[in-house]
């Protein structure tokens, strides 16, 4: 049984990565693949407001959030100008910047060490201790952040990130201040992520940077492309795939350290699956929709 | 309000090349004005330049009282003044509706509060702007494709989508670049109707076109532009009848 509470929390916190990342990536269209970046910040600011300093959950959480949308703010300014693959490799940069700053800024993060000690949550006086409730807790977050996100990707604004996706030059044309856009893209990504990591660390009790590798941000990445990009319910789906699966494999009895090396190869495996198959990802929508008959100027005289 | 564009001593240099050199020329509001040219005289700088997708390395481009130089093309699109390109540029995976919505200010809905709120004013808003989309889709005769992903529609009708997309940003100066190429015979007729409606409706139009016939026929006032400079202006009669014009096009007799 704990088992299962442990998938679904773990879903949970990948569920809300992959979303946020999805806005980024996938409306938006920029190549970000440094989310795990984000999403480190968040636990680490959490992780030591709550220990050092006794701060209350929801002030923690609210904080954490900020600092990692205040660092989307920090890497989505600066490359403003950068479009496909450079922006991939400035963001990549940007992972490997803030995972060495885990690893060894030590007064602050305790380095290799790690954080621990953390407590359980606690919130209007109930203690989220038990695994099921914490379950909850997380299932509370999932659903603020698939709210939240609908709306956002289902309003004029998310129109725009769209429309800087499909063509930035025109979108410009039409007067949208499309350094806005990206730059605000990047800050909601940033502060959703932010509360995944505040969830994880309150939910592992201790973290160090080895949580918060370059693997990371890749899993990430492979979630929201598996799922497919541009699609919420393809972001959910990915997710919980990708951290269900792994975990299926301890059921066909193999060693552990065979176990742990298969994941990498299964996801690697999966993407190029899903790409070949089909590219717009497991739940994206396609683009050529079957269309009746020929669109032409003769068929619309025809048809009037 | 309609205002004038009034441009004076524009040039544009890429490295020693002048692509455009001391341009001088006024659109009037409400008449639809040409600029034609050989290919490579500069035509599309000129219109990179008027919408801020380039600097100017001299002149000075006035709209009414603004002067647009040195504005970004976002702010000089919320200045009503719009565009289309030369390359079709819609969005091609966003649905025809959407495109041109997209071109209808929501500044509500582009809020992110007020995405995240919907309040009233955001769903109102946002009815407005869909209705108002479908109204400038049936002008321009695709409101059946309305659902439909741009991508998937014929170059023609790409062309018109951007038209469309451009009004809806209630853009009193429109510059469409090559309207017509591309197009058949009978997309044709619906762009050159489409764009005397839009005069009719009082907007200004200045436009890019090889489409001698369409240029003769819809524009009040021409320039010709070779090598980057302007080598004359005047009426349709005017500018067929000038030697300069005819030895741009057709070489030296």
């Amino acid at each position: 049984m704990d088992v299962i509470f442990h998938l679904l929390i773990m879903s949970g916190i990948y569920i809300i990565l992959a979303l946020s990342l999805n806005l980024v990536l996938g409306y938006a269209g920029l190549f970000s693949v440094g989310h795990g970046a984000f999403y480190g910040i968040g636990a680490y600011t959490g992780a030591i407001l709550v220990t050092r300093f006794s701060f209350p959950f929801w002030g923690e959480l609210l904080a954490a959030a900020c600092i990692a949308g205040f660092f989307g703010f920090v890497i989505g300014f600066p490359t403003l100008r950068l479009r496909g693959d450079y922006l991939a490799l400035a963001t990549f940069g940007f992972a490997v910047i803030i995972y060495s700053t885990f690893v060894n800024w030590i007064e602050l993060t305790r380095g290799p060490l790690g954080i621990r000690g953390i407590p359980e949550v606690q919130f209007l006086s109930i203690q989220f201790k038990s695994l099921w409730s914490y379950t909850i807790l997380v299932g509370f977050f999932v659903l603020i952040t698939i709210f939240s996100l609908r709306r956002i990707t289902h309003s004029a604004f998310g129109k725009v990130l769209e429309a800087i996706r499909e063509d930035d030059l025109a979108a410009m044309a039409i007067g949208k201040n499309i350094a806005k856009f990206k730059v605000l893209a990047f800050i909601i990504g940033a502060f959703f992520a932010g509360i995944a990591g505040v969830l994880y660390a309150h939910y592992v009790t201790f973290i160090d940077p080895s949580s918060f590798v370059l693997q990371e941000s890749f899993l990430i990445f492979s979630m929201v492309i598996f799922g497919g990009m541009g699609s919420i319910r393809g972001s959910i789906v990915g997710a919980a795939i990708l951290v269900i699966l792994p975990e299926a494999l301890r059921f066909l009895g193999l060693p552990s350290e065979i176990a742990a090396n298969l994941r990498q190869l299964i996801y690697g495996a999966l993407i190029v699956f899903i790409i070949n198959w089909r590219p717009e990802g497991l739940l994206g929508k396609s683009k050529d929709i079957k269309i009746e008959g020929p669109i032409s100027l003769e068929s619309k005289v025809n048809a009037n | 309000m309609v205002d004038v564009l009034e441009v004076k001593s524009l040039g544009k240099s890429f490295g020693g090349l002048k692509a455009v050199n001391d341009f001088s020329f006024r659109v009037e509001p409400q008449t639809v004005t040409a600029i034609i040219g050989p290919n490579g005289a500069g035509k599309t700088t000129v219109f990179n330049l008027l919408t801020g997708f380039l600097r100017p390395t001299s002149g000075h481009i006035w709209y009414g009282k603004t002067l647009l130089n040195g504005l970004s093309p976002f702010r000089i699109a919320q200045l009503k003044i719009a565009r289309t390109f030369q390359i079709i540029r819609t969005f091609p995976g966003l649905t025809v509706l959407d495109n041109v919505v997209l071109g209808c200010l929501n500044s509500k809905g582009e809020n992110i509060f007020g995405a995240l709120l919907r309040t009233k004013g955001v769903r109102r808003e946002e009815e407005a702007s869909r209705e108002k989309a479908v109204r400038l889709l049936e002008l321009v005769g695709l409101s059946k494709y309305k659902d439909q992903y741009a991508i998937n529609l014929g170059y023609g009708q790409q062309k018109l989508v951007e038209v469309a997309r451009a009004l809806a940003t209630d853009a009193e100066l429109l510059l469409l670049d090559e309207p017509m190429a591309g197009l058949s015979a009978d997309m044709s007729i619906v762009m050159v109707n489409l764009i005397r409606n839009v005069q009719k409706s009082g907007k200004t139009i200045l436009f890019i076109e090889h489409n001698m016939q369409v240029v003769m026929d819809i524009s009040d006032w021409i320039f010709v532009l070779s090598y980057g400079q302007e080598i004359a202006r005047g009426t349709s009669a005017e500018v067929q009848n000038n030697d300069r014009v005819i030895e741009a096009y057709l070489g030296r007799r």
